[in-house]
């Protein structure tokens, strides 16, 4: 049974890969929708950012001052400037672990 | 004009940086879902049919939660929705391909593969096998998180818990967005998207994921309007 409910999964997940690809056709999309479209980066991972930080393992909001809070901060000053994706990982690890290690 | 190669390479170097999060991550995965109980072949075995990151936890969660097949299976075609998004973008790029090729590079089509290839192909745009970016993004996500699960599987949950590991992934998605800071209607876009997914939170089958970024595409198109 949950192989079959994992087989169902993995064909509905392929299937959201790869319809557009296949379906869409340039003169399908008009410039508008275009445009509207090169905000999908900017409309989409804030919706997996904001949740894994501000709400825990047990769906609950953190409090202001946890330690995420300010290793999200600095990697997002680290990463503005440096505009480097290791950087911004690292800084953003080492200032978490930094806060619940050390203070 | 750059080669296949070149582009296969390039694509490997781009994505290379956010494997620093991908692979604690697939190690997590692969560790909880044998601590749930699962069989390891089945918990493997979804690393490769479903390839879906964070989907493959929750299902598993879910089921091991009690939930029906039918709210697991559901949850994961909601999730993973959001490569309808990804695929619209892309198809710009990869409408010269036949559909062989098309239904193939489909399947390594992920979050990371996506933002970077996509970045790449706006600079590039006249390059003529720019798919190959796509196919180096693509196959080193595949083959990293085969490895990473795998691990997990194997080895147990190695990586110590108190380290705050998952932590790594919102970082790599911070990465990926963080240059898009410097233009306003980017900042409004986000923070739409990013307040909407706290306020939908609890709504079924995780369909925050999908309801965020349609508010925030709605709230792009007004602002695109605006500009105007």
């Amino acid at each position: 049974m949950t192989w079959l409910s994992i087989t169902i999964a993995g064909i509905l997940t392929y299937m959201t890969r790869m319809t557009m690809i296949v379906l869409v056709r340039r003169d399908l999309l008009g410039e508008r929708i275009k445009a509207v479209l090169a905000y999908v980066p900017s409309a989409v991972f804030p919706a997996i950012i904001f949740p894994a930080i501000f709400i825990n393992d047990y769906g609950v909001y953190i409090e202001m001052n946890d330690p995420k809070i300010f290793g999200a901060i600095v990697a997002v000053l680290v990463g503005y400037f440096s505009k480097n994706v290791i950087a911004t990982i690292f800084s953003g690890l080492l200032s978490y672990w930094f806060v619940i290690f050390i203070f | 004009m750059l080669s296949k190669k070149q582009l296969f390479s390039r694509g490997m170097l781009d994505i290379a940086p956010h494997m620093l999060s991908v692979i604690p991550f697939g190690i997590i995965c692969g560790a909880i879902g044998v601590d749930l109980g699962f069989n390891p072949y089945l918990v493997y075995a979804m690393s490769i049919i479903i390839f879906g990151g964070a989907s493959q936890i929750v299902f598993l969660q879910l089921l091991s939660g009690g939930a029906s097949s039918l709210v697991a299976v559901t949850s994961v075609g909601v999730i993973n929705s959001r490569h309808l998004l990804y695929g619209a973008v892309l198809s710009e790029y990869l409408e010269k391909l036949s559909l062989i090729k098309k239904l193939l590079i489909s399947y390594v089509v992920v979050d990371q593969g996506f933002a970077e290839s996509n970045k790449f192909f706006k600079k590039n745009k006249t390059e003529q096998y720019l798919h190959y970016h796509l196919l180096g993004t693509g196959i080193t996500m595949w083959v990293c998180w085969q490895i990473a699960t795998l691990a997990g599987i194997i080895l147990g949950s190695f990586v110590p818990e108190e380290l705050g590991l998952k932590f790594a992934i919102p970082l790599t998605f911070i990465a990926i967005v963080v240059q898009d800071l410097k233009k306003m209607d980017h900042v409004i876009v986000m923070l739409v998207c990013g307040i909407s997914s706290l306020l939908f939170f609890e709504a079924p089958f995780k369909s925050y994921i999908l309801i965020s970024p349609v508010i925030a595409l709605f709230v792009a198109a007004l602002l695109l309007r605006l500009k105007k």
